[in-house]
C-alpha cells in the first residue's frame, strides 16, 4: 500500500520582502497503484507539488504525507525521474542504475539480476558500459526510468520526464511507459504540460489553475479507458484517434484555455 | 582582441618574444649596464647548465639536486593533496566542519610559506620534516579551497538524485562530490604544485646539503651568478614538467565527460 496525500497544502515564496502565494489549498489523494497526472500552465506550481512529495521542497502550510507519514526528506521509497534526467556523467549506464541498489545494501548477485532485468525491459542491452553523453536523449531518459524502477519504490514521481525529448522519441517513451506501468503498477505522480500525454498515461488527470496554483478539476480517465478498452491498441496514435480520447483531451484543453485567458496580459 | 591566432603566427610571435628578451639581455652587457659577475650572458648560463649535469656543485651533480628537491616536493605536495582534497570536500558537504575549519584556515593561509621556516626547523628539523612542512604550507591552501569550491558548486540535480537514491554521506562525497569537483580540484592542484615548488627555495634554505634551493644559495655565497641562473632555469623547467603531468592526469580523469 502506498498513497500520497496532500492536505490543505499551500506554498509561499518571498521575493523583495513580499510574499507570493504559489500554491493554494491543494487537496489531493493519490491512491495505491494509481497513476495521477497533473497538468497546468507553466508556473502553476505543479513541479513544486511533485518535489514536496519527493521531500526536495516543503509546504508553507498543510501537510504532504506518503503512506500516512509526513514527508521530511528524500528517500529511495519515492523514486524521482527528473526532467533533465540527472544521470551521473562519470558513471556508466550500469553504474548509474547500480548506485541506488548498492546504497540499499543489496547483494551483488541480486543487483546484477535486477539491473539486467531493467536493461532488458528498457531496451538498453549492449549499452551497459556506455556513458550518458554517448547516448541519445531518449536513451538517457530510459536509463533514468530504469534507475528509478530498479529501486523498487512504492511511489514514482516524474517531473515532465519527456519534456526534453523530440516528438518521435517522446511517443515511443510514452508507449513504453504505458506498458511498464500496466505490467508493473506503482503509485505514480506524473507532472506534464502535455495534455495528450496526461490523458494517455494517467488514471486521473488533475487540472491546475495558473498562479496561485489551485486544483481546478480532477478528471477520471481510467473508467473511460476501461469502458472503451483503449489498451487494445498498442500505438498511441490509434488511442488518440478514439472519440472518447478526443473528447477528454478537448475538455481538458478548454479548461486550460480558460486559465490562459484569465492571465492574458 | 581575442581572435585566435593561427599556429604559424603563434610560433612566429613566440620566437620573436624570446629573441627580443635575449637581445635586451645581451644589450645590457654590451652597453656595460651590469658588470659580468652580476649578469652572466645567456650562452654562459646555458653552458653552465649543461656543465652542471656532470660537474658536481655543492657536492652533487644537477640531477641529484633535482631528485633531492623532487623528493621533498613529493612529500610536501602529496601530503597537501591527501589532506587538503578530502578535507575540502568534507567541508563542502558538512556545514559544521566548514564552521570549525574555515575561520582558522582563513587566518593562516595568508602567511607566506617561507615565514614557517623558523618553526619548521624547530619542530621538524632540517632533514625531511622541515622542508616538507614549508612546501605543504604553500601547496595546501589551493588544494583545500578548490576542493571546497568544487564541492559547493556541484550541480544541485546530482545531489537531489543522490539523496533520492538513498546514497549516504560517504558515498555522496566519494562518488558524487569528488568526481563532480575534479576540474576544480585539478586547477587547485596545479596552483598548489606551483606554489609548493616555488616554496622550495625557501624550504631548502634550511637544508644544508642538497637540493635546487640549496644549490642556488651556495652559488650565491660563491658569487657564481651563472650557476644561480642555471639553477633558476632548472627550477622553472621542472615546474613546467610538473604542471604538464598534472594536466595529463586531468585528461585521463575527465575522458568520460561531456565536452
Amino acid at each position: 500500500m502506498a498513497t500520497i496525500e496532500f492536505t490543505d497544502v499551500s506554498r509561499v515564496f518571498q521575493r523583495d520582502g513580499k510574499d507570493f502565494l504559489t500554491l493554494d489549498n491543494i487537496n489531493l489523494t493519490v491512491k495505491d497503484q494509481e497513476f495521477v497526472a497533473i497538468v497546468g500552465p507553466s508556473g502553476c506550481g505543479k513541479t513544486t507539488c511533485m518535489r514536496m512529495a519527493a521531500g526536495l521542497e516543503f509546504p508553507s502550510g498543510g501537510t504532504v504525507k506518503v503512506n500516512g507519514v509526513v514527508v521530511k526528506a528524500p528517500g529511495p521509497d519515492r523514486a524521482v525521474v527528473f526532467q533533465q534526467f540527472a544521470l551521473f556523467p562519470w558513471k556508466s549506464v550500469y553504474e548509474n542504475i547500480d548506485f541506488g541498489l548498492r546504497s540499499k545494501g543489496m547483494a551483488l548477485e541480486q543487483r546484477q539480476q535486477v539491473i539486467a532485468g531493467y536493461i532488458d525491459l528498457m531496451n538498453l542491452k549492449g549499452y551497459e558500459s556506455a556513458y550518458p553523453h554517448q547516448l541519445s536523449g531518449g536513451m538517457q531518459q530510459r536509463v533514468a526510468i530504469a534507475r528509478a524502477y530498479a529501486l523498487d519504490p512504492q511511489v514514482l514521481l516524474m517531473d515532465e520526464p519527456f519534456g526534453a525529448l523530440d516528438a518521435q522519441t517522446r511517443v515511443v517513451m510514452q508507449e513504453e511507459l504505458v506498458k511498464l506501468a500496466r505490467k508493473n503498477p506503482r503509485t505514480v505522480l506524473f507532472i506534464t504540460h502535455a495534455v495528450e500525454e496526461a490523458v494517455y498515461l494517467a488514471d486521473r488527470v488533475v487540472v491546475m489553475t495558473s498562479r496561485p496554483g489551485k486544483i481546478k478539476e480532477i478528471l477520471d480517465v481510467k473508467t473511460i479507458r476501461e469502458q472503451e478498452n483503449w489498451d487494445r491498441h498498442a500505438k498511441i496514435e490509434d488511442v488518440m484517434d478514439l472519440a472518447s480520447f478526443v473528447h477528454l483531451r478537448t475538455r481538458i484543453w478548454k479548461s486550460l484555455r480558460e486559465e490562459h485567458a484569465g492571465t492574458d496580459h | 582582441m581575442n581572435e585566435r591566432l593561427s599556429r604559424a603566427e603563434f610560433w612566429r610571435l613566440t620566437v620573436l618574444g624570446t629573441l627580443a628578451f635575449l637581445a635586451v639581455w645581451y644589450l645590457a652587457r654590451v652597453l656595460h649596464l651590469a658588470p659580468p659577475q652580476f649578469l652572466p650572458m645567456p650562452h654562459e648560463v646555458l653552458l653552465r647548465l649543461i656543465d652542471l649535469f656532470h660537474t658536481p656543485f655543492a657536492g652533487h651533480v644537477l640531477v641529484d639536486h633535482m631528485l633531492a628537491s623532487l623528493g621533498r616536493f613529493a612529500m610536501g605536495f602529496g601530503l597537501a593533496v591527501l589532506v587538503g582534497v578530502p578535507l575540502g570536500l568534507m567541508m563542502g558537504w558538512f556545514g559544521w566542519l566548514d564552521d570549525i575549519v574555515s575561520p582558522l584556515f582563513d587566518s593562516l593561509r595568508f602567511i607566506a610559506p617561507v615565514a614557517w621556516v623558523p618553526f619548521a626547523a624547530l619542530w621538524f628539523g632540517t632533514g625531511i620534516g622541515g622542508p616538507t612542512l614549508i612546501i605543504f604550507a604553500g601547496a595546501f591552501p589551493p588544494c583545500l579551497i578548490n576542493a571546497y569550491r568544487g564541492a559547493k558548486n556541484v550541480d544541485i540535480r546530482f545531489l537531489e538524485a543522490a539523496s533520492m537514491l538513498g546514497v549516504g554521506n560517504f558515498r555522496t562525497i566519494s562518488e558524487v562530490l569528488f568526481p563532480a569537483a575534479v576540474p576544480s580540484i585539478i586547477a587547485g592542484l596545479r596552483i598548489g604544485a606551483g606554489l609548493g615548488w616555488m616554496s622550495l627555495v625557501g624550504a631548502e634554505l634550511i637544508v644544508a646539503s642538497s637540493g635546487m634551493g640549496n644549490l642556488i644559495v651556495r652559488a650565491q655565497s660563491a658569487v657564481a651568478t651563472d650557476i644561480v641562473m642555471a639553477g633558476m632555469i632548472a627550477i622553472g623547467a621542472v615546474g613546467v614538467v610538473i604542471d604538464i603531468l598534472i594536466r595529463r592526469v586531468e585528461t585521463k580523469l575527465l575522458k568520460h565527460r561531456q565536452s
